[in-house]
């Protein structure tokens, strides 16, 4: 498959200003502390990968940056902006679902399980938010849906229904619609776990690609060959906590922590 | 001691032999079959020769009164579904919101209206004028005729059935719908309207099929605040010349007529709404007929 994308970088940002920070990010359902204390930064044009073992809180840290989640504790910065309030005079303003959704439109978000509308073709998929959220005219959404759809190998799926693609072709789908609003900064939680393990690349593919293109990205998986390849950093997740982060090849090769190098013999 | 499967390249052409083996027979089939023909014959025999004249239901089987309450009965079906969908889908919304003001409200209503027998409801809009001798400055009277006691006592009775058929669609569609939708950064609003009610109406669609089909039945109690829809009337008829069982199955062919012209509406409102949820399309009438009556061959085609 070809990676060669023709999107140029994304919006640039403050060259020093890093896109996502957190601040000793915490977050509990109920008495289950999940998210124990979370300090990490994502430069722009940088790729995160964030792995650990289920439960270790990575998926909740992800969605926490999109606000589908709300912090309980610390601070959480995209692009400069505080996730999900306003602070003002010492204070925080909750922000309203309005103010909230203007926030995720830059933000991309692919899912484990896809989660594709099915009452719409894939093409239907793409269009959705640019000409619902942003108004885009229908024909200008459909042409820029196409590119889309070639840009991650689909061209000729335009008019199939989730329920008639492959998994790996579902997930390039949902890709596709998440680059449609544009966005800054994409978010992948898992975007391989749910597929068969001969379709994983495909969706590695355009990744990667993505990569290549400059997009910041955060991805939690399970995939330590593309956390090597294509990370530029890697963040190894445990308890709510971050144990280890540093460069891809030496938190993998050379890990410094008896819990990091407890998973990683299971896994690699 | 097993051994490897042949992969199929490696497979000789062989010569095989097509199985012909003598079929279990069904004696219990043609025994039940006998029985329930015998059965049929007695019915019809008994009614062919019962003291009906046929005659007379035919003669007023298209009569200008019959046809007129015909046209009643699915005029107020069709007010009272309409009213008993808005409610539903407003009581659902109520339901689960986080309000736990409007979600209690909503609660008690669907208690109550679907705790109480509709023909209770329906005779306490029409009795209304003994406790409200006025309403808006008007005779109580003027202002619920027997059509708008009808309407509201079937309308508002349909809204709570209809309230938790639309709260079980909102909530079979899946959490992720909401999320990706919300990621995109929709709104709360436009994710119900454009991702999760399409989603929900099948669900929806299939049950409330239904319970119009059964308002066209349950509005026959609306004869009780004397509304003229077509049992009413044939009341009205059959009280002068005394053809009481002519006229009921005059009515019943109306019902009949209607019932099964909306059953054709459904299916093909059902089939538009579950585009996308199964690769192929769902079956198409005659398919189903064919599967229906050829239950045991296996036709491709799956009847749901």
């Amino acid at each position: 498959m070809t990676t060669n994308f023709d999107k140029p970088a994304p919006k640039a940002a403050d060259p020093g200003r890093p896109m996502v920070k957190a601040e000793d990010v915490c977050k509990s359902f109920g008495a289950v502390e999940v998210l124990k204390g979370i300090d990490l930064e994502v430069g722009s044009g940088e790729v995160m990968c964030i792995v650990g073992p289920s439960g270790s809180g990575k998926s909740t840290f992800l969605r926490c940056i999109n606000h589908l989640e709300k912090v309980n504790a610390g601070r959480l910065w995209v692009d400069g902006e505080l996730v999900g309030y306003r602070e003002k005079e010492g204070k925080l303003y909750e922000l309203r679902d309005s103010e909230v959704a203007l926030k995720r439109r830059d933000i991309g978000m692919v899912f484990q399980r896809f989660n594709l509308f099915p009452h719409m073709t894939a093409a239907g998929n793409i269009m959705e938010a640019p000409t619902q959220v942003k108004g885009i005219s229908r024909s200008d959404a459909r042409e820029r849906a196409h590119q889309l759809l070639a840009r991650v190998g689909l061209a000729d799926k335009a008019n199939a229904y989730p329920a008639q693609l492959s998994g790996g072709q579902q997930q390039r789908v949902a890709i596709a619609r998440a680059l449609a609003m544009d966005p800054k900064l994409m978010l992948f939680d898992e975007p391989t776990s749910a597929l068969d393990p001969e379709l994983v690349g495909e969706v590695l593919d355009v990744m990667r690609g993505l990569a290549e293109d400059g997009m910041t990205m955060i991805v939690v998986t399970h995939e330590m060959g593309f956390a090597r390849e294509v990370g530029d950093s890697l963040v190894f997740m445990d308890d709510g906590l971050v144990v280890e982060a540093g460069l891809p090849r030496e938190v993998l090769t050379n890990p410094q922590h008896e819990r990091t190098k407890a998973f990683l013999s299971k896994v690699l | 001691m097993t051994t490897p499967p042949t992969p199929a390249a490696d497979k000789q052409p062989a010569k095989r032999e097509h199985i012909k083996a003598i079929p279990v027979p069904h004696y219990g089939r043609w025994v039940a079959a006998v029985v329930v023909l015998v059965g049929v014959g007695l019915l019809i025999n008994a009614f062919a020769t019962a003291k009906i004249q046929w005659s007379m239901t035919g003669k007023y089987l298209f009569d200008d009164q019959i046809m007129k309450g015909a046209g009643n009965t699915l005029l107020i079906s069709l007010a009272s579904m309409a009213l008993g969908l808005v409610l539903g889908i407003v009581a659902a919304i109520m339901r689960l919101s986080g309000n736990p003001v409007t979600s209690t409200v909503s609660s008690v209503y669907i208690w109550f209206f679907r705790g109480t027998p509709v023909l209770v409801q329906l005779l306490i809009w029409g009795n209304l004028a003994l406790v409200f001798p006025t309403m808006f400055g008007q005779n109580t009277n003027d202002v619920i005729t027997p059509f708008m006691a009808a309407f509201l006592g079937l309308g508002i009775n349909e809204g709570a059935y209809m309230a938790e058929i639309v709260r079980s669609g909102i909530q079979s569609v899946d959490e992720g719908q909401t999320e990706a939708a919300h990621a995109l950064g929709m709104s709360k609003g436009r994710t119900l309207r454009r991702i999760v009610l399409p989603q929900a109406m099948r669900v929806i669609v299939p049950p409330t099929g239904n319970e119009f089909i059964n308002m066209l039945k349950t509005s026959s109690l609306a004869s009780a605040v004397v509304y003229p829809e077509v049992l009413q009337k044939a009341k009205d008829v059959y009280t002068n010349n005394l053809a009481v069982m002519e006229l009921l199955f005059a009515a019943c062919f109306w019902y009949l007529l209607l019932t099964t012209v909306f059953s054709i509406g459904q299916y093909y409102l059902e089939r538009y709404f579950s585009r996308g949820a199964s690769r192929a399309l769902p079956p198409t009438p005659l398919q189903r007929i064919r599967a229906n009556l050829f239950p045991t061959r296996r036709s491709g085609v799956e009847i749901r």
